[in-house]
């Protein structure tokens, strides 16, 4: 086999080699004859899209599910990865996207929680913080022991899910989206720890979708599509266009079409806006823009800095203060009358970030999903106190077809569509009643590429309608390809607007960072 | 998908937590030494033998078709309202101040006085846990299971106080005036010329009850403050960006569960008792979890399931009178089984029939 | 009111409190492990029964403890297994416990006793008999020390003087062992517990087997050492009251012993004084001081004394996701 030859070198035996893993959820084949093998002392990425099958993958390896069929080999030796356990013991260590931390314990009761070595905490505490101390300065992983976990920034939280995989004696690292939450400069900080690591011989398996980390930061790389491994290859035999070809397995569309912007009168305005959380936290500090009729504003950053309660706030969601004009009208930003009700009579439609928790009642069938927050609506009622479920479903039926919403049954439970046509269905609802004001969050997350593209075409047909479109992705490239300007948020704050023909990604990715350099 | 058809979810399922609830329970009367079958022989003639059976059967049934709506209606906007009892018991508390405060000319008059009365009255007694669950956070199921304890607490001091009249042992309040009787099953059946039982306390709530079912479906299928319900019960994040006040479902909810559970009331104390006891709710606000439970939350499942713990309660009184070493609790062992089968362990009953399903579809393919 | 009331009535504060030491702590592992448990009472319930029933006919106070522990655990094995193997609604099983315990005691104690739910009275080693501390009579004569220790710290029984170790013992587990590190991690972050390769059912159901054998004490201690019997539902509560504590003690082992002292010192205050007279206002009503803890609890879970936070993954069941 080709990838075999390539990550052996000179007889040494592979870190890690899998051979046929096949895995199947009921008639979903998640991964399908994965073979691959690699040495130690190596970063190895593995790419591919959403539900390619890599988390599944990657959970057979630390033991979260049994593969249908396959063996996996540890240092040549044939092992059985039945438990979390077991991987640990056979020196897996995983660093999950969603950190594996008590957050209300200490970095030092984190790093030894399940990996004590005796029944009283006391000592077995003190043995563990001369080792961290001593893996802490080894690799660059500073942190401090004592700190509890709610107060760290997320890139050192990452440090200590790093540290607990350290201290277990992992000589495999998994590492599944690491840098999803990530400044630029903290992503530039975690490559080194793990070239580091890797200059130990430690092996390391790096999961992402991001192209540009692969070649920066891999020595060889493998891409998979549907559950199978199309290609394994030395990185720097590749580039960024071939492993996303091999990823999509055609030629992706990475501008969508469309014509310069034409903007009309501002719509969306707001002033000084600031929201601040539960716990007393600012999280949106003084944010002034402004919308007009017929562009698109980007919002760029990395996620978790105030992009989420910035739509929250114009959405209705959250009281926030400072101003916020809709068409001229300044409207009110706490007490009654600041729901989302309102908002949306104000003409205000709003695609939120997170699908699943807003934008639809999963239990709920199609038809009921799609009046969500319209259901007040007149056309919808039938006298004052009843809907007309009647009017409701043949509506329902008839947006659906016109999104190209699959199945076409409005009687479908939305738990039972796949992303992207979850996503359609919430766009159909946004899009279709004409709104002044579009705010939308992670258009295409979770979604299929073909999907993607239609998404696309229709905010940008919604732009061209004469709609102002507020547009926050974490996704660089989106923003890119879809914005007219783009405003990136960083700390709760907008740290610099620019026209999207006078920036780039380069310029983008210093604000994301806080750098806020240059003229503004 | 694992996904069962709807007529198992709601029919299969809870008829084999049912089943193996008396299966348990069967192992239990064997263990007593009496014979289970008998038992069950005994519990269904007794309950739907006779007409007077049947009055009893359906005199039962109603009290907890209102505390089974009640917690139904809850469990749709996800809220576990524990609180049935204390609220029937304000709303006998309700029905009985106002049958008695005038003299009434015509059970007509009387009838919706007493059925607004507990309605408010159960509502009220909802209010104050739904309010601190909307607005401090506070568990409802906490609150509302210290409501229970109060409520008993607040009955026994008016009864003892100031409602039982000057010389009376027993702590009642006087009789209602003969113009609230409710008519009985016996009255009304005798309109249209068909003979009944005279002595079971079935009366005119039973259809009351009926009504109720509807309603509800009505309210939970087919209005906008159902559909607003519904969509807070199944994901309260979700109804915050719909723009359905949390509040306000939350208090719209318990209200009308409490108002539900107090109308129980109506037919316990307007219509059998006649003057308010100290134990005019006996448990039906706890039973009513269990017909809930058993009845998926739908108001046609909860009838059945109501009838069914009538017919229980009805046959376990006569169980203990021919079966003495089998007594009246064993009821409340089959009601615990039943919450527990219907409620906790449904995983345990649904899984194997998901397994079965999956089989049987590979099998068709 | 002078210091014989004083010591009278702490003394039967100690008395009423201890049941509710023991199921808090019984509430305290398992809802620091994650799981909720409503059903307190339930178990307190089947543990008094099968104590004094078995210290009836056996005539020993120790076998009836044992019988009671083992009644409680079972019932606390149920809720396991409804709550972590499958992922049942916690707070159902627990009401189910309730109903289960409350229904079958009383069917049992009928058909067993003829005495309508109750067991016969417990006399001699059927009961734990109240301790004599060493010294009493020595120091008797010291004038505000002796009464003291006579008549309040000494003369309780066995189970009293068990409780209040147990409340440190609870706290050294739960905060100096390794044992008790993973099991508050298994109430924050089953997730982090499962991905460090340990086991979070085990985890959960050695916490509920904990939780049974501290109710299997409170409720022993109900029927053979508060009282010489079993009487129906003569938990009447306390499993309740003893959840409102842990609430109010914000789920921590110190706190939680404060806690039920002050519920124990209301009970005993509601016993000794049926009618309170205040000047000026009137005569406080016997249900009103017997409703009082629950008044207490309300409002203190409405929040207006300090907020109470739960342990994170508490009532939710762990499912591993896809």
């Amino acid at each position: 086999m080709e990838n075999a030859a390539l990550a052996r070198p000179s007889g040494v035996a592979p870190a890690i080699e899998l051979r046929g893993i096949c895995k199947s959820f009921g008639p979903v084949r998640a991964n399908h004859d994965i073979s691959l093998s690699i040495a130690p002392g190596t970063v190895h990425g593995i790419v591919g899209e959403n539900g390619a099958g890599k988390s599944t993958l990657m959970s057979i390896l630390y033991g979260f599910y049994r593969a249908d069929a396959g063996e996996i080999r540890i240092h040549g030796q044939r092992t059985a990865i039945p438990n979390s356990q077991a991987a640990i013991r056979a020196g897996i260590g995983m660093v999950h996207q969603h950190f594996m931390l008590v957050h209300n314990f200490t970095v030092l009761e984190n790093v030894v929680l399940g990996a004590e070595d005796g029944p009283l905490l006391a000592p077995a505490l003190a043995n563990a913080r001369s080792l961290l101390t001593r893996l802490s300065e080894e690799y660059e992983l500073s942190v401090d022991p004592d700190a509890i976990i709610e107060n760290l920034s997320v890139g050192h939280q990452q440090r200590v899910e790093i540290l607990k995989a350290l201290f277990r004696q992992a000589d495999i690292l998994i590492l599944d989206e690491p840098t999803g939450v990530l400044t630029p400069a903290e992503a530039k900080h975690l490559f080194r720890i793990l070239r580091n690591l890797r200059d130990e011989g430690k092996c390391i398996i790096l999961i992402t979708h991001k192209l540009q980390e692969i070649l920066q930061v891999t020595d060889t790389v493998s891409v998979m599509r549907q559950g199978e491994m199309t290609a394994t290859v030395k990185t720097k035999d590749t580039s960024a266009d071939k492993l996303a070809q091999m990823m999509v397995g055609r030629k992706v569309l990475l501008r969508v079409d469309k014509t310069q912007s034409n903007p009309g009168d501002i719509v969306l305005e707001t002033r000084k806006l600031c929201v601040i959380d539960a716990h007393d936290v600012p999280r949106l500090k003084n944010v002034s823009l402004s919308v007009r009729r017929g562009e698109i504003l980007g919002i760029a950053g990395v996620a978790g800095n105030g992009q989420t309660e910035l739509l929250a706030a114009i959405g209705g969601m959250t009281p926030a203060s400072g101003e916020i004009h809709i068409k001229g009208q300044k409207i009110r930003l706490s007490g009654s009358g600041a729901d989302p009700r309102v908002r949306r009579q104000l003409g205000i439609a709003h695609v939120p970030e997170d699908r699943h928790r807003h934008a639809l009642v999963m239990e709920f069938h199609a038809w009921e999903n799609m009046v969500l927050g319209y259901h007040n609506h007149r056309s919808f009622r039938r006298g004052s106190w009843f809907m007309n479920t009647f009017v409701i479903r043949t509506d329902s039926m008839e947006r659906m077809r016109s999104f190209d919403v699959r199945p076409l049954l409005p009687e479908t439970i939305a738990r039972s569509f796949s992303g992207g046509n979850q996503q359609k269905i919430v766009l159909a609802r946004e899009f279709s009643r004409s709104p002044d004001l579009l705010i939308v969050g992670q258009p295409t997350r979770g979604v299929d590429i073909g999907a993607i593209e239609f998404i696309h075409q229709r905010i940008v047909d919604l732009r061209d309608a004469g709609v102002a479109v507020l547009l926050v992705s974490v996704e660089l490239d989106e923003i890119l390809s879809l914005a007219d300007r783009v405003a990136v948020m960083f700390d709760g704050s907008i740290i610099g607007e620019r026209d999207i023909k006078d920036t780039d990604e380069n310029e983008l990715g210093l604000l994301m960072a806080g750098i806020a350099g240059g003229p503004a | 998908m694992t996904a069962i058809p709807r007529w198992a979810d709601v029919i299969l399922v809870p008829l084999l937590s049912l089943l193996l609830a008396f299966l348990l329970s069967g192992l239990v009367v064997l263990w007593i030494g009496e014979n289970p079958l008998t038992a069950l022989f005994i519990i269904v003639k007794g309950s739907v033998g006779s007409p007077y059976g049947w009055g009893y059967t359906l005199y039962y049934t109603t009290n907890f078709v209102f505390t089974g709506l009640a917690v139904a209606v809850a469990f749709h906007a996800k809220m576990f309202n524990i609180g049935g009892e204390g609220q029937a018991t304000l709303g006998g508390l309700g029905a009985a101040l106002v049958c008695l405060a005038v003299e009434w000319p015509h059970w007509l008059l009387a009838f919706p006085a007493a059925v607004i009365a507990a309605a408010l009255f159960g509502a009220a007694w909802a209010a104050v846990p739904a309010y601190l669950q909307a607005r401090r956070g506070s568990h409802i199921v906490i609150t509302t299971i210290m409501f229970n304890f109060i409520a008993f607490a607040l009955l026994v001091y008016l009864l003892v106080h100031v409602m039982k009249p000057p010389g009376q042992m027993a702590p009642e309040s006087r009789p209602f005036p003969p113009g609230a009787h409710l008519p009985t099953a016996h009255e009304m059946l005798a309109w249209i010329g068909i003979p009944f039982s005279k002595s079971p306390p079935l009366n005119v709530s039973f259809l009351l009850a009926l009504v109720a079912c509807v309603l509800v479906w009505l309210l939970i299928w087919r209005t906008r403050l159902g559909y607003e319900i519904r969509a807070f019960g199944h994901s309260e994040t979700a109804a915050v960006y719909a723009g359905i006040s949390p509040v306000r479902i939350i208090m719209l909810s318990m209200l009308i569960s409490g108002g539900l559970a107090g109308l129980m009331a109506v037919n316990t104390v307007a219509g059998e008792a006649e003057r308010l006891l100290i134990d005019s709710v006996q448990g039906a606000g706890f039973v009513g979890i269990a017909v809930a439970l058993m009845g998926r939350s739908h108001p046609i499942g909860v009838l059945c399931a109501a009838f069914l713990f009538g017919i229980l309660y009805q046959g376990g009184a006569e169980l203990e009178f021919e079966m003495p070493a089998v007594n009246r609790e064993m009821i409340v062992v089959i009601q615990a089984l039943v919450i527990l089968f219907a409620g906790a362990l449904d995983n345990m009953v649904r899984l194997p029939v998901e397994r079965l399903f999956a089989m049987v579809r590979r099998e068709a393919s | 009111m002078d210091l014989t009331t004083i010591v009278q009535i702490l003394d039967s504060m100690m008395r009423l409190s201890t049941p509710l030491i023991f199921a808090c702590l019984a509430g305290l592992f398992s809802e620091r492990a994650g799981i909720f448990d409503i059903g307190l009472e339930g178990k307190m319930l089947a543990s008094a029964f099968f104590s004094a029933a078995t210290a009836a006919v056996t005539g020993s106070v120790l076998l009836g403890l044992l019988a009671g522990l083992t009644a409680a655990t079972l019932l606390a094995m149920v809720h396991g297994v409804a709550s972590i193997t499958f992922r049942g609604n916690q707070l159902i099983s627990g009401v189910a416990i309730n109903f289960l315990a409350s229904g079958f005691t009383a069917l049992i104690g009928q058909n067993w006793f003829q005495l309508g739910g109750r067991t016969p009275s417990l006399s001699g080693d059927g009961r734990f008999l109240p301790v004599d501390l060493p010294f009493v009579e020595t120091i008797a004569g010291i004038p505000f020390l002796g009464k003291l220790y006579g008549e309040l710290i000494s003369g309780h029984t066995l189970l009293v003087y068990l409780a209040l170790p147990t409340v440190l013992l609870s706290w050294w587990i739960l905060f100096r062992t390794r044992f008790g590190l993973r099991l508050r991690a298994v109430g924050e972050n089953p997730e982090a517990v499962d991905t460090g390769g340990l086991s979070v059912s085990a985890l959960r159901f050695q916490a509920t087997l904990i939780c049974g054998l501290l109710c299997g004490f409170g409720g022993a201690y109900l029927s053979t050492g508060m009282a010489a019997g079993f009487i129906r539902d003569m938990t009447a509560g306390k499993g309740f009251i003893a959840l409102a504590a842990l609430i109010f003690a914000k789920w921590r082992p110190g706190y939680a012993l404060c806690a039920c002292l002050l519920f124990g010192l209301l009970e005993a205050i509601a016993i000794r004084y049926q009618n309170i007279e205040i000047e000026g206002i009137g005569t406080v009503p016997l249900q009103l001081m017997q409703a009082l803890p629950y008044i207490l609890t309300v409002i203190i879970l409405a929040g207006f004394v300090g907020k109470a936070i739960p342990p994170r993954a508490g009532g939710i069941p762990y499912v591993k996701e896809r």
